[in-house]
């Protein structure tokens, strides 16, 4: 009997994970199939307001000749231009982003560790951290002008504050035994902040990192809108005045491919580097 | 008494003179009151008493990790100011560094101490292996149960070689299999050093069973009860708990901390 139902047992386990395995995925892309076959049909059906709202078959085709040009008929400024649409936009987010990682992280540990530092530095930080990326953007055209500066300067700054946030966090979040059994074992105050408090923030290290990836390509694109000229925050908007919608919305597509690439990026690295917990 | 005529008994590892710790707060805590604790060298001592009577805090002003209100904390003589590899804890939980595979844990005191792996990788491995987690080199924390996480905790503080070991409740969160491996692994393991050892429990059996002397502490405010000295013969094995002079000296002690069990829920009611 029991054998018999452990059979059973067994079998249906197996089922479930047939089901996972390829019954899921094809779940997954269900929704999202569904809804842009839907777009497409509305378009066909002529439901959508022509020149406006392209269907889906229109935006891949704009994609397709802004990526690999050339042009079909007519002037087409955004032929063949993706790829350096695109590298402008993430060059900003990598320097943008990295320097907010190199800021951040020190900072946040420190004022997470030291008395001393959170009284020095966290009031300046804290009050200037209410004020959103928006609102600085006339202060950073005025620093920096229509330059890259300007875009990286709000870049980083967007991505700081969650990454600094977390990572005081963590570094506070260090169990008091773990601090004691490395002052019995004689650690210095510097193999303390090396080898212990700093390994012990890195998951909320990661946690900031992520939410701060996501404010960059945010802040990237808020910048190219206004403060420079070039990217995919500034093709966005030239689309959009030119009229060609399908641009826009491969555009707004490609954004969003970016975003979940660097989430996948982060993802795989904290793996890499936070092995003692399961990274979800 | 053939225990108290040791010779390594002659000069103390562990002075505490009135030593009286309150916690502050809203509502100041007096965990300690005027306890007076000798500790002779190479002696292996247990502190057992009612829970919340200030057995851990002994330990953790011993350790450095915290400073007495008022009274004297020495070591080998010389007044305790800061936690030191002189003095190794193992801790109820083991507190080992959950990014640090077991082998990176282990030597962790050397590394930090700056000493070359010359120093340290025979020695540590040695250690590893009289623990038994030779086959675990490279797990992580995480990957091990809780008697193997002490055992860690164990071989990390034998690698520093301190004058002194402090055991805060060290078996308290195991299940009783492992408790009683973990404690034929402490005995032996002890033989061979002969270091002096302060060990936190509750359970009054392996107090007995490991120290040479027990002190029994009276409820809050914690003092010092008395001093009930263990004169089993050693080599010893768990086989003691039956012995007739095991069972007096438990009825011994069980009847001290009923009594200050007692007392308590007494001055609570």
């Amino acid at each position: 009997m029991t054998a018999a139902n452990g059979a059973v047992e067994i079998e249906r386990g197996a089922a479930a994970r047939f089901g996972t395995r390829f019954g899921g995925s094809a779940l997954v892309v269900l929704v999202p199939l569904a809804l842009l076959c839907l777009w497409e049909a509305a378009g066909a059906a002529g439901l959508l307001p022509t020149g406006l709202i392209p269907t889906p078959t229109m935006v891949i085709r704009a994609w397709y000749v802004w990526t690999f040009g050339p042009d079909t008929g007519g002037f087409n400024a955004y032929s063949g231009t993706w790829t350096q649409v695109v590298a402008n936009s993430a060059q900003r987010v990598v320097l943008g982003y990295a320097l907010a990682v190199l800021l951040a992280v020190p900072i946040g540990i420190l004022v997470g560790w030291s008395n001393l530092v959170a009284k020095l530095v966290d009031p300046t930080l804290q009050s200037l951290r209410p004020i959103p990326i928006t609102a600085w953007l006339p202060f950073s055209i005025a620093l920096f002008g229509i330059k890259d500066y300007g875009a990286i300067f709000l870049i980083c700054l967007g991505a700081f504050y969650p990454i600094l946030i977390n990572a005081t966090h963590g570094a506070r979040s260090l169990d008091q035994n773990l601090h004691r059994a490395a002052l019995m074992m004689g650690a210095s105050s510097r193999t303390i902040l090396f080898r212990v408090v700093l390994p012990n923030a890195l998951p909320a290290i990661f946690a900031g990192m992520r939410i701060g990836a996501g404010i960059a390509w945010s802040a990237v694109i808020v910048a190219e809108l206004v403060a420079v000229k070039s990217g995919l925050g500034y093709v966005l908007w030239d689309a959009y005045y030119i009229g060609r919608m399908d641009v826009v919305v491969a555009d707004m597509a490609s954004i969003g491919m970016f975003g979940f690439l660097t989430d996948c990026l982060l993802i795989a690295l904290q793996r890499r580097l936070v092995r003692w917990q399961n990274v979800a | 008494m053939a225990g108290e005529n040791r010779t390594e008994m002659t000069s103390d590892a562990i002075n505490l003179t009135s030593v009286t710790k309150i916690f502050g707060g809203a509502k100041p805590v007096r965990a300690l009151d005027n306890v007076d604790l000798s500790i002779g060298k190479g002696q292996f001592a247990a502190i057992v008493g009612p829970s919340g009577c200030g057995k851990s805090t002994i330990l953790n002003l011993v350790a450095g990790f915290e400073k007495p209100t008022s009274g004297d904390v020495r070591v080998d003589g010389k007044p305790v100011r800061a936690p030191g590899p002189d003095r190794a804890v193992v801790f109820q939980e083991a507190a080992l560094f959950p990014w640090l595979s077991v082998w990176e844990n282990t030597i962790f005191s050397a590394k930090a101490r700056g000493q070359p792996k010359s120093a340290y990788e025979h020695k540590a491995r040695q250690f590893l292996a009289r623990v038994g987690l030779t086959d675990f080199h490279d797990h992580l924390p995480t990957q091990l149960s809780g008697g193997m996480k002490q055992r860690v905790g164990i071989a990390r503080t034998l690698v520093m070689e301190p004058h002194l070991f402090l055991m805060d409740e060290p078996f308290g969160a195991l299940d009783a299999q492992t408790r009683i491996d973990m404690q034929e692994l402490l005995l032996s393991v002890w033989d061979e050093l002969r270091r002096t050892v302060v060990f936190i429990t509750h359970d009054v059996d392996e107090a007995i069973l490991l120290a040479d002397v027990v002190f029994v502490m009276s409820a809050r405010p914690g003092r010092i009860r008395s001093r009930v000295p263990i004169e089993l013969p050693r080599p010893r094995s768990v086989d003691l708990i039956t012995d007739p002079t095991f069972i007096a000296l438990k009825r011994d002690i069980f009847n001290q901390i009923r009594h200050e069990a007692h007392a308590v829920r007494t001055a609570a009611n």
